[in-house]
């Protein structure tokens, strides 16, 4: 038996490494498929007795300056976002690049690939490219783990930010981890290194090239790291697989008996004699990368695309996440004859939970809202992004965090009665509270309508940054008129009240602000069960 | 040894606590193991499926392969017959037959359960009344467990001693149920 193995989520794996590398802070907004990292260090009693502060951050962006932070005083210090949470934080993340960092700092960023949960497909790794950061993308829990060290340590060395690259596949996936011994936590040191940090052009232009001229170190780096190996291998035809194509790559070979070369990457940027190597050797070169066809699109002009396969030329698809029977298929196996999914099988949504005060919401705006001639309602990202669904179809747009309120704005700008936006209560701390400031500066009428349930709902039930009486004390502190910030309660009793109170804040010609409060019942329940337990 | 594994289900049935026995019980047979989960939207009531590997041999993907899972172990029958284009030539189907009804266009019964005829042998459970008389009705989970293990590689009391480690802190009585579950879907697999 073994009992130094743990059975990890890749997330768990990035914070069981960070924890064991001697992190002293996480800093994070949810997102899947990243959230588990920092629940995974809020949950564990070694990362408590040590005092790593691990509390959720507003967004992104406050989280990434808040890690930045704690490298500058010399400390450990790790951000974890979903892909398109680093869109948020790209300014901070840009210019970190710049600054450089001091205590190592790890940016876990992940991917979807697929978009299980999301609304794009973006790369990560571009970023790596665009801020010119090393970028590691590791195949496995295990190498995940391992890599968390390295990372901190490569990142120390270079004085640079590390970006931990991962994908819903590794993040959502769980397998046996051997741990290594911890290390301690960096002391505080914090050094006055203005040249650095104060980003004004005479600095900023000295820093920038010294960025570039550690270019060729970070290759170097590159081809010694154990993330990128070339494997046991021989013939014309050669694979470069990176991050969990490696993965794919590996079954397709063993499960058909495919005789081929082999390159696995895991580091950035690409160790260029290791890569020259594989195409030398090779006729012809299978390029399966997790992701965008970031590097492919190199290499076919550098190498020339006749020899390079991939997802540009529809060897592989151009979108959507690999599967090992897709890289099987694009090394010319015959897919597999296999029984067929039955007609009768439709497809299954997911929905609001049954009692959830979303629902009630909903059933109020649809009646109040079809009142009017036009009833567009913008919306945004939670769990009452199922309100565009069926039953309800209550809502007609979803974009990106805190564009609810904004777009409704930019709306009312061009005319359009009423403008009425949905938003939740971790969404407007997040990236709401800013939109609604210039609809009160402007006067705009909009009616914004946010659905507090306590809670970030959807990512699982993190603590949300503003909620209840906080949020009407925001409101009131960025000018909406009191009188304008009414409280409803979405339950089926009250639809008549509510109903009436979203009429008169419709047609009220300025800023209004109506809160459906009640509380996620996913979160009650999951309290009493708590409360249940921790009586026994 | 290898085996692949779908588990399916609907968010919220508790396919993640089968995945979980099972984990631990290969974990402490030294076994290798790589099981993929949904987290996020679709646990909103959506269909939702874990892919399960175990094996004695260093494991690769995350995922199992169209036509190479050996048991596709469902806790809901619509669900069973969503993933049949992974199941192996000589693969099983066991599943659960209460149905999960959250859309209006479910099918008849009569229907799934043709389909589920084609499959070769498969195990039909009346998982929600075998739960029942185990003591919960939140055990029928457990009760598919039992109704699968048969085929999944590892020893039945190898299983249980997994529940016994998942259920542990929640007391005494609560694991009794879910071994009484277990042993019931067993039973039923075994006869
Ligand atoms: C920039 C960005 N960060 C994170 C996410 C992931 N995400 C989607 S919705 C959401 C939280 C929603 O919470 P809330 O607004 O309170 O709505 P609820 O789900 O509670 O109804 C999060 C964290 C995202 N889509 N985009
Ligand atoms: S998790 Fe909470 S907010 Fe989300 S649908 Fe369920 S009850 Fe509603």
């Amino acid at each position: 038996m073994n009992h130094s193995r743990l059975l990890l989520l890749g997330a768990e794996a990035v914070a069981q490494g960070a924890i064991d590398a001697g992190l002293s802070g996480v800093y994070a907004y949810p997102g899947t498929p990243s959230t588990e990292i920092t629940e995974y260090i809020q949950r564990s009693a070694p990362a408590r007795q040590s005092g790593i502060r691990s509390a959720w951050s507003a967004n992104e962006k406050t989280a990434y300056e808040a890690a930045l932070g704690m490298s500058y005083a010399g400390k450990r210090s790790l951000v974890c976002m979903k892909h398109v949470g680093l869109n948020v934080a790209a300014d901070a993340f840009m210019n970190s690049a710049i600054t450089g960092v001091n205590g190592g700092l790890v940016l876990a960023v992940a991917d979807d690939p697929s978009m299980h949960s999301s609304q794009n497909e973006q790369d990560s790794r571009v970023y790596g490219r665009f801020a010119m950061v090393p970028v590691l993308e590791p195949a496995s829990q295990q190498e995940l783990y391992d890599a968390m060290f390295h990372a901190f340590e490569l990142s120390e060395a270079v004085r640079l930010p590390v970006i931990m690259r991962m994908t819903t596949r590794l993040s959502h996936s769980r397998a046996g981890v051997e741990l290594k011994a911890s290390l301690e936590q960096n002391p505080l040191n914090a050094e006055y290194a203005p040249g650095r940090f104060v980003l004004m052009p005479q600095n900023a232009r000295v820093q920038y090239r010294h960025l570039l001229d550690l270019q060729p170190m970070l290759e170097a780096l590159s081809e010694s790291s154990f993330l990128n190996q070339p494997v046991e291998g021989h013939g014309p035809l050669g694979i470069i697989a990176f991050g969990v194509g490696y993965n794919y790559a590996m079954e397709a070979r063993k499960a058909h008996g495919i005789e081929c070369r082999l390159l696995k990457i895991g580091q950035y940027p690409l160790p260029r004699t290791q890569v020259n190597e594989l195409f030398e050797a090779c006729s012809e070169v299978l390029v399966v990368e997790e992701g965008y066809p970031v590097y492919e699109e190199l290499f076919r002009s550098y190498f020339g695309s006749a020899k390079v396969r991939g997802r540009m030329d529809g060897t592989l698809p151009r979108d959507g996440e690999l599967t090992t029977d897709l890289v099987a298929a694009a090394l010319g196996v015959k897919p597999p004859e296999t029984a067929t999914t039955p007609e009768i099988v439709v497809g299954r949504p997911p929905e609001l939970c049954k009692g959830c005060g979303h629902r009630d919401m909903f059933d109020a705006i649809n009646i109040a809202i079809k009142e009017n001639a036009d009833h567009h309602v913008f919306s945004d990202i939670g769990c009452y992004t199922l309100g565009a669904l069926a039953p309800y179809n209550a809502i007609h747009t979803c974009v990106d965090m805190g564009a609810a309120i904004t777009m409704a704005k930019g709306a009312a700008d061009a005319g359009l009665r009423p403008a009425v936006c949905v938003i939740g209560d971790s969404t407007f701390a997040h990236s709401g509270m800013t939109g609604l400031l210039d609809a009160v500066n402007d006067r705009t009428p909009v009616t914004v309508i946010i659905a507090d349930n306590d809670t970030t709902a959807m990512t699982g039930g993190q603590c949300s940054s503003a909620s209840g009486s906080k949020l009407v004390k925001i409101c009131i502190g960025l000018g909406v008129e009191e009188a304008h910030i009414r409280t409803i309660v979405p339950l089926r009793q009250h639809l008549h009240e509510n109903v009436s109170v979203l009429r008169d804040e419709f047609a009220y010609n300025g800023v209004s602000v109506v809160i459906a409060q009640r509380e996620c019942i996913e979160t009650v329940a999951k309290k009493k069960r708590r409360a249940a337990a921790s009586a026994q | 040894m290898q085996k692949n594994i779908i588990l399916a289900g609907v968010g919220g049935q508790g396919i993640l606590s089968i995945a979980a026995v099972i984990d631990w019980a290969a974990l402490h047979e030294g076994l290798n193991i790589r099981q993929a989960e949904v987290h996020g939207m679709s646990q909103r009531g959506g269909a939702v499926q874990s892919h399960l590997r175990i094996s004695d041999q260093e494991l690769f993907a995350d995922l199992i392969g169209l036509g190479t899972a050996d048991l596709i172990l469902s806790v809901e029958p619509l669900e069973a017959l969503r993933y049949l284009p992974y199941l192996a030539p000589d693969g099983r189907v066991v599943t659960s037959l209460d149905p999960f009804v959250n859309m209006t266009s479910y099918p008849p019964m009569e229907e799934i359960e043709a389909e589920l005829g084609k499959t070769g042998h498969p195990v039909l459970v009346h998982a929600a009344d075998l739960a029942k008389d185990a003591g919960s009705a939140r055990a029928s989970n457990m009760v598919m467990l039992g109704a699968g293990a048969p085929f999944t590689g590892i020893a039945p009391s190898k299983l249980e001693a997994g529940i016994e480690a998942l259920f542990g802190t929640k007391g005494q009585e609560v694991v009794d149920i879910n071994i009484r579950a277990f042993r019931k879907g067993l039973q039923l697999s075994n006869t």
